[in-house]
């Protein structure tokens, strides 16, 4: 039994750890099927836990610091719009600015707002995402193995948590049930064949980078409100790029996103809490090993020797329009 | 083609960039309450303002021209390369196994073979994203931004392992030892009886990076391989038609890209930490691309930019005890806006400047 509340509890870490990585996947997802190549997810996730958590913290509320956090990731979804749709300008290099725009400002503006060394205030109470407990887990966890699952798997979690698993189907249902989503599938694919039938693209695109951008500051507002109480500097420590990894490995799919952002949450629940595996006493696996999997993985994906990602076919170039 | 003259496209267009990079990022001292032009004086006297300032100017620069021109070469054949900081890395572990492996007796004798390790360390790191764009259609820019990951977790594992100095805490090698020493500005320049810091790290490397400037000027404008790089990079599709074989440019531009950007360790390592340290590369693989950018792929511009660079680096250390207000997290603003500007938004300051050239060759017509 011993082993199976193990499980639970490394499930359970990993069902936390992906929530961001899922968010940012999704946020991902949708740009890149509009045709915009979106490496900033790490810069927009950035700039919105700190929004989020300087918002919580002097509101009280962690909502409202969820909306500040998707307002300040929609500024920067609006940059890298403005750089790549409007401007025509190369969509990874103003990824590139807008990660390194978010990792100084919230070090600059949080140093000069809290002098401590870009941390922000504590958070508690409100301010803060607890966990929701769901109808009867209490009186459930003492069944056998069901019990446990529901009430420490399922239950427990903080309102973003189910908020994010919901986006899943939700996306699916956008993307590929609704004429928005066909439409935005469609300029990312064969922009000028959209622009023919007297659909605007920049239009299509712009649409598709708000929700990326909601969706990056739901996810920054996770990271600094609900997963830790406050703004650290550099918190995101490369989770962008995992989901930015993840997005690959999932073939641009929201299903295989969900699957693909627990598989890199359970890695890094699995080096956080087994930080050197061994195996039978032969080998030891490093944590650094652990750590550089999903990386590894997508490296393998990419190579096609797993199966083949297929990237949306008019991703990372600006659209000209005939004249 | 002839849009506007050269000098415009080259030296008016990235000054209007830079400029409107500086405003924005004025534009966030003053949001925290703080004067810009007293925050530009720091950075410029902390910078320039004695030897051992431009000695850390210099010694930064000397990173960016290596990581620079890393980014630079590719850029020439269309590649995006954002893995300087992975093959700077692993270039760190090759110069650190060369001079760790033996003792050596002169820095003359070690030099040539520690930037045979660093380079081909850095190349070698480079090769399999550059393989597999080539061969299999991989986004290089995906790959790479994976493999500084996967370069990290690597050289974590290597310094708390084999490489590990077992007599300290730390995730570091030994010492590589007096053999393996190359001259500071200094020692090099005491002899001409010029007083320069003994504290800045300014070493030997910065003249090795000019030299690189230098021949890489030379590969990409006077050979036949700088002249296929710059096909390829224009037009794939008529280099093929040419004869240019695209695996073989893709490869060698990548193989180039990266022992440059492994050679930055002879700078750190061996230069300056005369040790391989975990977070020796501190971002300058991605200050590259900035200044790859800013100096416009030309070697010429890249040491111009790399200094600039430099001075912000430097400065921005300065910054810091001047106005303690200001934290040093604004030289990433700056870095970031003049990338954004000169990088992502350049067709904002371009097109119009272009039509004013038009209307006025139109008028003089």
């Amino acid at each position: 039994m011993d082993s199976f509340l193990q499980l639970i509890l490394t499930l359970d870490m990993s069902i936390r750890l992906s929530v961001v990585l899922l968010l940012a996947c999704l946020a991902g997802l949708f740009s890149e099927r509009s045709g915009i190549v979106d490496i900033g997810l790490e810069g927009k996730m950035l700039i919105a836990a700190f929004f989020a958590a300087v918002v919580a913290y002097h509101s009280g509320s962690a909502w409202m610091g969820v909306l500040a956090g998707c307002a300040a990731s929609l500024v920067f979804s609006m940059i890298h719009g403005l750089a790549s749709i409007t401007y025509r300008g190369n969509q990874l290099i103003s990824g590139v600015a807008i990660n390194f725009l978010a990792s100084g400002l919230t070090v600059v503006i949080g140093n000069a707002w809290y002098q401590k060394g870009g941390q922000t205030p504590t958070l508690s109470g409100n301010s803060r995402f607890t966990a929701i407990e769901l109808p009867f887990s209490r009186a459930l966890s003492d069944v056998p193995v069901l019990g446990p699952i529901y009430s420490d798997l399922i239950s427990g979690h903080n309102a973003i948590v189910y908020i994010a698993f919901l986006v899943v189907p939700l996306t699916w249902w956008v993307l590929f049930r609704t004429r928005f989503g066909l439409r935005l599938r469609a300029v990312g694919e064969n922009p000028a064949s959209v622009d023919t039938s007297g659909i605007s693209v920049v239009r299509q695109r712009y649409q598709a980078l708000i929700i990326t951008g909601i969706l990056c500051g739901i996810a920054g507002a996770y990271l600094s409100t609900a997963q830790a109480a406050g703004f650290g500097r550099e918190m995101t420590a490369g989770r962008g790029y995992i989901a930015l990894a993840a997005l690959i490995f999932a073939k641009w799919r929201p299903w295989y996103a969900m699957g693909a952002c627990l598989l890199f949450g359970l890695l890094e629940a699995i080096s956080n809490l087994y930080p050197n595996i061994n195996i039978f006493g032969l080998v030891t696996i490093p944590v650094q090993f652990t750590q550089a999997l999903p990386y590894i993985l997508t490296v393998v994906i990419l190579a096609g020797f797993i199966g083949k990602a297929i990237p949306p076919r008019a991703g990372g170039e600006p659209y000209v329009k005939e004249r | 083609m002839d849009k506007m003259p050269r000098w415009a496209d080259l030296f008016l267009i990235p000054f209007i960039n830079l400029i409107l990079a500086f405003i924005a990022a004025g534009l966030v001292v003053l949001a925290i309450g703080q004067n810009p032009l007293d925050a530009i004086y720091f950075m410029i006297k902390g910078s320039l303002g004695s030897t051992s300032g431009i000695g850390y100017t210099l010694y930064y620069a000397t990173n960016y021209i290596f990581t620079g021109l890393a980014v630079a070469v590719a850029f020439h054949a269309r590649l995006f390369n954002i893995g300087g900081e992975g093959q700077a890395a692993v270039g760190g572990v090759g110069a650190a196994v060369v001079l760790l492996a033996v003792d050596w007796p002169h820095w003359t004798v070690a030099l040539p073979f520690a930037i045979l390790g660093a380079a081909s360390f850095g190349a070698a790191w480079a090769f399999i994203p550059a393989y597999l764009q080539a061969k299999r259609g991989s986004h290089i820019v995906i790959t790479t931004i994976m493999f500084n990951f996967i370069a990290a977790a690597l050289l974590g594992f290597l310094l708390n392992g084999i490489l590990k100095n077992p007599a300290t805490q730390n995730a570091e090698t030994r010492n590589f030892g007096p053999g393996a020493h190359l001259p500071t500005a200094h020692e090099m320049l005491a002899p001409f009886g010029i007083e320069f810091s003994k504290s800045a790290p300014l070493n030997f490397s910065f003249l090795l990076a000019l030299a690189c400037a230098f021949l890489i000027w030379l590969l990409i404008w006077r050979t036949r391989l700088g002249y296929q790089i710059r096909a390829f990079g224009h037009n794939e599709r008529a280099a093929n038609y040419a004869g240019i074989p695209a695996v073989r440019i893709t490869v060698l531009a990548m193989l180039i890209s990266g022992a440059l950007a492994g050679m930055l360790s002879i700078n750190v390592v061996m230069g300056e930490q005369e040790r391989l340290i975990k977070e020796f590369v501190e971002g300058a693989g991605f200050v590259g691309i900035a200044v790859a950018l800013m100096g416009r792929s030309h070697p010429f511009g890249i040491v111009l930019a790399a200094i600039l660079f430099g001075m912000l680096t430097q400065g921005g250390f300065e910054l810091l005890f001047e106005m303690p207000a200001i934290s040093r997290e604004m030289v990433l603003v700056i870095q970031a806006l003049i990338i954004l500007f000169t990088g992502a938004l350049d067709h904002m300051v371009r097109d119009p400047v272009e039509r004013i050239f038009i209307r006025m060759k139109n008028r003089s017509a």
